[in-house]
């Protein structure tokens, strides 16, 4: 028998039938949408008169746009956002798919919702309207981010038509390099290899610095495999997913979970499996990275100058580099710990687990944020929410200063409504540092949640080791 | 779904590299359930001088003559990278137009495109600079053909062969429904999920 990778083994365990041209109709196992596109794709298709072929495969939160100020309940922070809400809610219903409403116990940004659920477990096919769909590889499930369309076709048939995509395995090998987390790993890769270096492949994330990361911390780094233009990534399930897994809601149990058990300890690749591309990493090279730019390749380890616009490498390059300068207020050679900050935020799909609060906590705790600095934390899910209280660490968020949200994808973009000024600075856990993504001319800079909450205390960019 | 065969009209150039959709339609823009609507929100960050004014800004590509008529647009590499959000292709769509070349394009948005009936041209990069040297000649604009049939991009004195895998061709070329083409493989798809339940009976809800 040929030697397989881990992708391959999930592949094959989900095609229904092949199409021909290297083109498979893969079987979906898990359906997640949420109010920003899942709305549409929901309507859609009961406007074609189609039905969802298996509702109880079918999951949809509210995340996107719903208020997160204390206390909220059903309200959106974007002007006239209540229709995207109330229109998910009764497609929801209609369909009979499981809702979680935005004041349900269980409620929250859709990537952190799926695993704590035990809906996404390892070895499934996970699709959602949502570019960060990725996030749950981290797991060792096979999950990707679609078009409505494409959501809309999953719901009336339970399968995709999928090209086989290439692959590649990122190795990061060695112990991480002082005070540097997942976010700094794929930070790192992205400034390495360019925002497009991942060129559609699934990648495949392994290597001793992966076995070494915590489940969550492996949802960071998959998160933003689409930040490096893959198509999705994935780690092999380990003790350490295993234990991540049992007992959550959606999980197997009883004799089940035996059998689950022994299927997924088969999913890794082959020793003598080939990927079409293989890149390493040396994790002991890896600093606490924060990006300048407005592309997440344009990465520096802090403290490290803000490099000159590249010569060559094509018009499209030179324009980017020089667009970007100009909107984050920056020139070659500056150093980011002598910008001054405007804002912190910690939230979104790529930062906002418990583990992040917990590391941004570990920071904060007997400090106070800097004068002038609006700092904000937006749990990930009600559920960490509640976690994070029952610990305590709601209190050192206050305490320290910074807003206490409740759960959702918050000021990870901008949908009209309350935001940061134009013009601001804002170091940022989220994971697109886009022109405009967290409004009109707010500048983002992307890092860790110890060096979002360090710059918070410091007022200005910097990493934790700063901190006597 | 729409289907595409050839065109010929004008390019406009957008070369700048990673352009995201959060570029192509910012989230704020986003203001109804529906597909519809959407062709004002296109570029709005770059295409008005402020969000609230509307007032074109008339260093962007698509308020100047001859590219306001744009039916192609010439992109630069990982076009349509970042928010898995179909409304950039719809508010492209919406706005007139109907192809993209570029040197390679976000995955997601790629596949948006095919669903909708928007071509999604992969040239090298020194093509596309040759096209858009091309385009920026005549003030009137130079027309520009892309032909699915024959796979070939034609302006002035050159033609450059494409290629679209197989699959994504038939769909463009036939405007084909793919729910409809995937219902006609109903009975593997519950031939897969009966031989599913014994396999993996822990996934089947």
């Amino acid at each position: 028998m040929n030697a397989s990778t881990l992708i391959d083994k999930i592949w094959s365990a989900h095609r229904v039938v092949s199409l021909g041209d290297d083109v498979d109709l893969l079987y979906i196992d898990r359906i997640f949408l949420h109010e920003r596109t899942g709305s549409i794709a929901l309507r859609s298709l009961a406007d074609a008169g189609r039905q969802v072929r298996n509702p109880r495969a079918v999951f949809v939160t509210i995340d996107h746009i719903v208020e997160t100020t204390p206390g909220r309940r059903h309200s959106s922070r974007m002007p006239g956002g209540e229709v995207f809400i109330e229109a998910t809610r009764q497609s929801a219903r209609a369909a009979g798919v499981t809702l979680f409403d935005s004041d349900d116990p269980r409620q929250g940004i859709v990537h952190v919702v799926s695993p704590e659920q035990g809906i996404a477990l390892p070895g499934v096919t996970l699709v959602c309207p949502d570019s960060h769909t990725s996030t749950v590889g981290g797991l060792g499930a096979l999950a990707w981010g679609i078009g409505s369309s494409d959501a809309e076709h999953a719901l009336a048939t339970q399968t995709l038509a999928m090209k086989r995509p290439p692959q590649t395995r990122v190795r990061f090998d060695g112990h991480l390099g002082s005070g540097a987390r997942a976010k700094d790993l794929i930070l790192y890769l992205i400034g390495q290899y360019g925002a497009a270096g991942g060129a559609g492949h699934a990648i495949e994330f392994a290597g001793s610095a992966i076995e070494a990361l915590d489940v969550e911390g492996r949802f960071t780094l998959c998160n933003m495999a689409v930040e490096f233009g893959a198509w999705t990534g994935i780690v092999a399930p380990d003790d350490r997913t295993i234990e991540y897994v049992q007992g959550r809601t959606w999980a197997p149990g009883g004799a089940q979970w035996d059998a689950a058990l022994a299927y997924w300890r088969t999913l890794r690749s082959d020793e003598e499996a080939r990927f079409e591309r293989e890149l390493a990493i040396d994790a002991r090279d890896v600093k606490p990275q924060v990006t300048w730019g407005t592309s997440p390749q344009q990465v520096i380890a802090i403290g490290d100058p803000v490099p000159p616009a590249p010569v060559g490498g094509g018009r499209g390059q030179e324009e980017a580099a020089r667009r970007a300068l100009e909107y984050m207020g920056l020139n070659p050679g500056d150093r980011l710990t002598e910008y001054p900050i405007d804002a912190a935020f910690i939230g979104s799909c790529t930062n906002s687990r418990l583990t992040d609060l917990r590391e941004a906590a570990a920071v904060l705790r007997g400090r106070r944020v800097a004068t002038g600095v609006r700092a904000l934390c937006v749990p990930g899910s009600t559920v960490v929410k509640k976690a994070a209280e029952e610990e305590g660490i709601d209190r050192v968020f206050k305490d320290a200063g910074f807003e206490w949200h409740e759960a959702g994808c918050s000021m990870c973009f901008y949908a009209g409504g309350a935001t940061f000024p134009p013009g601001s600075r804002v170091i940022s856990s989220t994971n697109r540092p886009f022109e405009g993504r967290q409004g009109p001319g707010v500048r983002t800079h992307l890092a860790s949640p110890a060096t979002v909450a360090a710059s918070a205390i410091l007022g200005r960019i910097g990493h934790a080791g700063e901190l006597s | 779904m729409r289907a595409f065969t050839r065109i010929t009209g004008i390019a406009a150039p957008l070369l700048r590299a990673n352009v995201d959709t959060d570029a192509i339609i910012p989230s704020r823009e986003m203001k109804q359930v529906s597909k519809k609507g959407l062709a004002e929100g296109l570029f709005a960050g770059w295409r008005y001088r402020s969000p609230e004014s509307r007032e074109p800004d008339p260093e962007f590509v698509l308020n100047r003559q001859p590219f306001d008529r744009a039916v192609i647009l010439l992109a630069g590499r990982n076009f349509g990278c970042g928010s898995s959000r179909e409304h950039a292709v719809w508010a492209l769509l919406e706005w007139g137009i109907r192809v993209i070349i570029a040197p390679s394009f976000g995955a997601i948005f790629r596949a948006n495109c095919i669903r909708n009936g928007l071509l999604p041209v992969i040239l090298d990069e020194s093509d596309v600079e040759a096209l858009t040297e091309r385009v920026l000649q005549d003030p009137e604009g130079t027309p520009v053909t892309v032909d699915l049939v024959s796979c070939r991009v034609s302006a002035r004195d050159i033609e450059i062969r494409f290629q679209v895998p197989p699959r994504d061709r038939q769909m463009l070329l036939e405007g084909l429904d793919p729910v409809e083409a995937t219902l006609r493989h109903l009975p593997e798809i519950e031939a897969f999920e009966a031989a599913d339940r014994g396999l993996r009976p822990w996934v089947q809800l």
